[in-house]
């Protein structure tokens, strides 16, 4: 049987990870997240996992770096200051493919800003923030259900290809109290895939866009993992040709799985004449929004990105092939309305409501937003 | 073949290190520790930082990681974590583990998880061309100290005994079977141990203090290192300059960190009686 339960945003990643199998937790404490690792420290050991409070979010990555290496499914959990200190880590990740799970709950910035404020202006630096080329995984989600199916998601997509993936939260639904359902274990899929007896040391040795198979320390041979740019074997290499290939099989394995990977939600788009573009807590009042303007016959509808990155931009872009008019809600002062900017071809009215002050859009607010676009 | 060669990774040689680098010395000894307790290759993970030193573990026929400047300690930390019966040793250089990696250090030491931990001192940034690192010695011309260096340096025996590490110790490059107890003996204790190993970087810190052949150099390592009974009888102001040898801690009494995990989660997981399912 499913529970219907009162639960605190934080809470709900938190129980979802422990239901994907996650066995290892390193974090340091950070508002607005640090219920994910209070709740981790105290169902953890009672499961025989492992929780511990590290030094530093870099340090906090690193273990969960080398635990997932060493057979574990890792999560770490923390804020827009901390999840900087991660980048270099995650780029590390990156390097070597290895699966772990970040949730970052972003606050108001930059710096320590509002730590008890939420915005959304992180849709960058978890595209953007480690250094070099590199593919990423951000999923995002809005209402209390995709809280839990999300992070089920995020983990099922990093033992699968082999890639860090960043779980995005608002402040306010990360600390507010909300009614849930907690599927039933077994109701949902959770990839967990045996490691590979491995035969031969060549562990990155794949065709381009296949996903890579899971290859742990300690499984009888001599594998070396590396993050320097490396060759099928994960041995330090410069030489041009193998670089090449390396980096096409690192960001193929993403980009040519987006079937696989992209998850959005369409609301009342089908005869729309405006499209409100947004995620997170901006969509839950876009979606209020669109549901008051049905009823006032505006023919509004919402296109909610679960995953941010990599962008939605095929289904988008088949969208505005009937939809003339595109409204980006979002809570910072404009990132991800460039990318719609990129892919919404001329003919497509581009508006947006920004805003970065710690207060979460209205539905009244997004609703005149609309009614001026329509106007 | 020798007994420790089967510890070495030969397919992956040459190593980037100068002609004359003290690493191949503690290469060598790391492996020849490995043979002396015959342990399983498959058993044991070499982590490492960057520098010259993190490219060491490219070299090891174990299973090995080459990590993030300065992190080695917390990959390794949760390696150590999620597999605690395996052997989990660190390589560091001197900048490594005491200016990026220092956090990491002292609270490996604070924990007692147990991280065999190689803390090669050359005082110097080698692979970076040669700058200066929190154990260059005063006055010593570096790259970023074309005048002199002022900054005073750590002592890592004192910065780790204070830390409470339970195993601190230190040798030198020039003694390579005292080199090999000492990491042996690292090996078989149970929580964080550190040896230092005082080690020759005469292309950049050598050269730009009159001392560029590692003759020289290792000369001058024997010149201001000494045995601890000798280190004690000196007047103070010769004791500044001087570093002693031998292990200088090895506490058996503090429990080891994941020993003191897993027996402290036993309890809550038997009253819960809920077993994680994997």
């Amino acid at each position: 049987m499913s529970q219907r339960k009162v639960l605190q945003g934080n809470v709900i990643v938190a129980k979802a990870a422990l239901a994907a199998g996650c066995d290892f937790f390193a974090g340091y404490p950070i508002t607005p997240s640090s219920e994910i690792a209070q709740y981790m420290s105290r169902e953890m050991p009672k499961m025989e996992r492992v929780f511990i409070q590290m030094e530093d979010e870099i340090a906090s990555l690193g273990a969960c770096i080398g635990a997932s290496l060493a057979g574990r499914k890792t999560l770490t959990a923390t804020s827009g200051p901390g999840f900087s200190l991660m980048q270099e880590h995650i780029g590390m990740a990156v390097m070597a493919e290895v699966p772990v799970v970040i949730v970052n709950v972003m606050r108001g910035g930059p710096s320590t800003g509002m730590p008890t404020k939420p915005s959304q202006a992180d849709m960058m630096q978890a595209r953007w923030g480690t250094h070099g080329d590199h593919p990423i995984i951000v999923v995002y989600p809005a209402f209390s259900e995709e809280l839990f199916s999300e992070t089920i998601r995020a983990f099922n997509l990093a033992e699968k290809y082999w890639n860090p993936v960043i779980i995005l939260m608002d402040e306010v639904i990360a600390k507010a109290h909300m009614d849930v359902e907690i599927p039933e274990p077994g109701s949902y899929d959770v990839y967990w895939e045996k490691t590979h007896q491995i035969s031969d040391l060549n562990i990155y040795d794949r065709k381009i866009g296949e996903n890579p198979p899971r290859v742990d320390f300690f499984h009888g041979y001599p594998i070396h993992i590396d993050g320097l740019e490396h060759d099928a074997h994960g041995w330090p290499s410069f030489d041009a040709k193998t670089v090449d290939k390396m980096q096409k099989l690192r960001m193929q394995k993403i980009y040519q799985n987006l079937d696989d990977i992209i998850k959005y939600k369409e609301y009342f788009l089908d005869d729309a004449e405006v499209m409100i573009f947004s995620f997170g807590i901006s969509a839950r009042s876009a979606l209020a929004a669109v549901k008051i303007a049905r009823e006032q016959g505006i023919k509004a509808g919402l296109f909610q990105a679960l995953t941010v990155w990599p962008f939605p931009r095929a289904a988008l872009q088949e969208r505005f092939k009937k939809i003339k008019k595109v409204l980006t809600v979002e809570m910072n002062m404009g990132q991800m309305k460039y990318e719609v900017e990129r892919i919404a071809p001329c003919d497509v009215e581009k508006q947006t409501l920004l805003r970065a002050n710690g207060f979460p859009f209205t539905p009244d607010e997004v609703l005149d937003a609309v009614k001026e676009f329509v106007k | 073949m020798r007994d420790y060669e089967k510890y070495i990774r030969y397919r992956t040689f040459p190593t980037p290190w100068c002609p004359g680098c003290g690493d191949g010395v503690i290469l060598k000894s790391i492996a020849m520790a490995f043979a002396d307790l015959k342990l399983d290759p498959d058993n044991i993970i070499v982590v490492a930082g960057i520098g010259c030193s993190g490219r060491m573990p490219t070299y090891f026929n174990t299973n090995t990681l080459h990590a993030t400047h300065g992190r080695a300690l917390t990959f390794a930390t949760g390696i150590k974590l999620a597999q605690p019966e395996k052997l989990v040793v660190v390589i560091s250089g001197d900048g490594d583990a005491t200016a990026i990696g220092g956090n990491h250090l002292i609270h490996a030491a604070r924990r007692n998880i147990g991280i065999k931990m190689i803390l090669i001192n050359n005082g110097i940034y080698g692979m970076t061309g040669g700058q200066v690192s929190p154990l260059t010695p005063p006055k010593f011309f570096t790259e970023t100290t074309p005048y002199g260096n002022i900054e005073p340096h750590f002592n890592v025996r004192k910065l780790l005994t204070a830390a409470e590490a339970s195993f601190v110790a230190r040798e030198t490059v020039n003694r390579l079977m005292q080199l090999k107890q000492v990491i042996k003996k690292s090996f078989q204790h149970k929580g964080f141990s550190v040896v230092e190993v005082m080690s020759n970087c005469h292309v950049n810190l050598g050269r730009r203090n009159k001392m560029k052949s590692p003759l020289v150099m290792t000369k001058y390592i024997k010149d201001i290192t000494l045995n601890m009974a000798d280190y004690e009888k000196l007047p103070p102001e010769e004791m500044e300059r001087k570093y002693p040898l031998g292990i200088f801690m090895e506490n058996t009494q503090r429990l080891e960190y994941t020993d003191l995990y897993y027996n402290h989660i036993v309890p809550v997981a038997q009253q819960s009686g809920a077993k994680g399912e994997k």
